[in-house]
């Protein structure tokens, strides 16, 4: 498998630019916050009114290079997921919030080809099982995760991981 | 074949033999910081984990910095939150409100960072200790809640960029200038995933090295090393005694690109809004209306920036429309600052001065920014939205630099404020 979580997604792409960084995502003024439907109602709080407006149950997300760059605050993929974000995929990741989303089980790929075709309300399927995103019916491969990263979303994201070790000892 | 400063430091804190780039291993960090923003969050992780004692109260840090003082319900109760882990277990690095101030600037100030540690921090620039030869690096609240429960975390072990500089620096440029110019090179992607390393900055001070590798991570990089010399051993003898061991790169160490860059080839640089990628050179944008200027944060509130914003601002006056705002990073650098009559100049000329606090830097509180407002800052990002409103513009630059703009009301060349020097 690539990518995270395993199954198959379906949804509505929305599409945001290239190096979203998590202040656009999340701003700071939301930070004392930790309720994931709370934060979701702030996601993209400043940010284009169309994003505002398309985000919604179901939502996959479609970035361009470097999305979730800058503050490690995870508040900004909990409010991503609150808001109703099932998957983003993404030419690229920035280092951090790549690891915040497979942490909480968020699933993402990186596939420049699938975000370069993709526009708003493009219909996206994501295959975490055979590697593969499709938009609009058009298969495009997806760069996979080390192995260390699949065995951890296979294990259903951090907690679950440490939950295990912590009964191991 | 040899090995760079990041593999040798992983290396050592993980037991997995000989390690090499790619390779993800778990080691054992010297540190784990939280903040009043990630810690709230890494300690309900921590229950949901089904954990109920840290695996080290030692290896724990935490600093109250980003809300402090509380300025809000919310702020207040985040606070209360660390106060109560710290309680429950047992946390003896505990830095409250009067206690501390900025966590990188005082981490290193109180000891808790050494050449060759690893620290790992629920806060992006945790890759401030570069400076002092450790790899600090951030992570979010889930991950610092798993180091927590095990005293362990994963890490991959990046590949090195490495940055030479030659020659002698030009009038008012700063390590901040340096970290502009590379990351004016680079931008803001071009070190994703990996780490960087710095020679060729002997003349830099510890606080100058603070500012380069603070904001290695705007260039998305997992860590940064300004590559260990005298100046780093002076440091840590006079902090740690000789309780240290400087950590060096191989000379046979693999590396993806080697960089030169000539000092005497740039004067101050200035990072426009919206990105701290998009630098320019101080002369494109001299000019430019302020409303306000900032001059503190974790890149660049030490005692060498307040010295430098004292030296313009002594015996003049803020513009009469233009605001300044000045942080010092710690307790220890206010007091410092005080007893050398910084804190009286900067008064005289019309700055207000505050407790540390990483307030509005963040946009949290503290100096926020209106619609249209345009500000210089010393900080490290300038995101849309990162100060307040979204149409709010922020430029980044040194406190020469910010402190020059705020007597001029204008972005401002210090050379027009001091007069010209000579190098």
């Amino acid at each position: 498998m690539s990518g995270a979580g395993t199954g198959r997604i379906q949804g509505k792409a929305l599409l945001v630019g290239d190096n979203v960084d998590t202040d656009q995502i999340m701003p700071g003024r939301f930070l004392a916050l930790s309720d994931e439907q709370e934060l979701g109602r702030h996601v993209f709080d400043g940010y284009e009114e169309r994003v505002r407006q398309g985000i919604g149950a179901g939502t996959i997300l479609v970035a361009g290079q470097n999305f979730g760059c800058g503050s490690s605050r995870e508040h900004a993929p909990i409010g991503l997921r609150g808001a109703g974000v099932q998957a983003i995929v993404a030419k690229g990741f920035a280092r951090i919030f790549l690891r915040n989303a497979i942490n909480l089980g968020i699933p993402v790929v990186v596939s420049a080809e699938a975000a370069a075709l993709a526009h708003d309300g493009s219909q996206v399927e994501i295959s975490l099982g055979e590697g593969i995103v499709s938009v609009d019916g058009k298969e495009c491969p997806v760069e996979p995760f080390p192995q260390f990263l699949q065995d951890l979303l296979q294990a259903g994201g951090l907690r679950q991981y440490v939950r295990r070790r912590l009964a191991g000892r | 074949m040899g090995q760079t400063i990041a593999e040798k430091i992983i290396e050592r804190h993980a037991a997995a033999g000989r390690i090499s780039p790619g390779q993800i291993v778990e080691a054992r960090p010297d540190r784990i910081l939280l903040n009043d923003v990630s810690g709230p969050l890494a300690f309900q992780e921590f229950e949901r984990m089904g954990a109920t004692r840290v695996s080290d109260p030692e290896q724990v840090v935490l600093v109250q910095d980003h809300f402090a003082p509380a300025p809000s319900l919310g702020g207040a109760t985040a606070m209360q939150a660390m106060r109560r882990f710290r309680d429950s277990q047992g946390i003896e690095h505990f830095f409250d409100v009067g206690q501390g101030g900025i966590e990188h600037t005082l981490l290193p100030e109180q000891g808790l960072v050494r050449p060759g540690d690893l620290i790992i921090g629920g806060d992006s620039h945790t890759c401030t200790y570069g400076a002092f030869d450790a790899f600090g690096t951030g992570m979010g609240s889930t991950d610092i809640a798993a180091a927590l429960a095990l005293g362990e975390i994963w890490l991959r072990v990046p590949k090195t960029q490495r940055f030479v500089f030659r020659g002698g620096r030009r009038p008012f440029v700063t390590g901040k200038d340096v970290i502009l110019r590379v990351l004016r090179e680079i931008g803001v992607d071009g070190a994703n995933y990996q780490a960087m390393e710095f020679y060729g900055l002997g003349a830099f001070s510890m606080d100058e090295r603070m500012a380069i590798c603070n904001m290695v991570v705007e260039g998305g990089a997992k860590a940064g090393f300004v590559a260990p010399d005298e100046v780093t051993r002076r440091w840590a003898s006079g902090r740690l005694g000789d309780a240290f061991t400087l950590v060096a790169a191989d000379g046979d160490a693999q590396y993806l690109t080697t960089r030169t860059f000539d000092l005497d080839s740039f004067g101050p640089q200035v990072a426009r809004p919206g990105s701290p990628g998009d630098v320019s050179d101080l002369t494109d944008v001299v000019g430019q209306r302020v409303d306000q200027v900032y001059i503190g944060n974790c890149a660049n509130g030490t005692l060498t920036d307040l010295r430098q914003a004292a030296e313009v601002l002594r015996g003049r006056r803020v513009a009469r429309r233009t605001r300044l705002i000045v942080v010092p990073a710690t307790q220890e650098i206010y007091r410092a600052a005080l007893q050398e009559g910084i804190i009286e100049d900067l008064i005289s000329a019309g700055a207000a001065v505050s407790t540390p606090s990483c307030g509005a830097c963040f946009g949290g509180h503290m100096g926020l920014l209106a619609e249209g407002e345009v500000a210089i800052t010393t900080t490290n990002r300038n995101f849309r939205g990162r100060m307040g409103h979204p149409d709010a513009g922020i430029y980044l630059a040194s406190a020469y630099v910010a402190a020059a703009s705020a007597v001029a009301g204008a972005v401002c060349d210090p050379a027009e404020v001091l007069g010209e020097r000579k190098r």
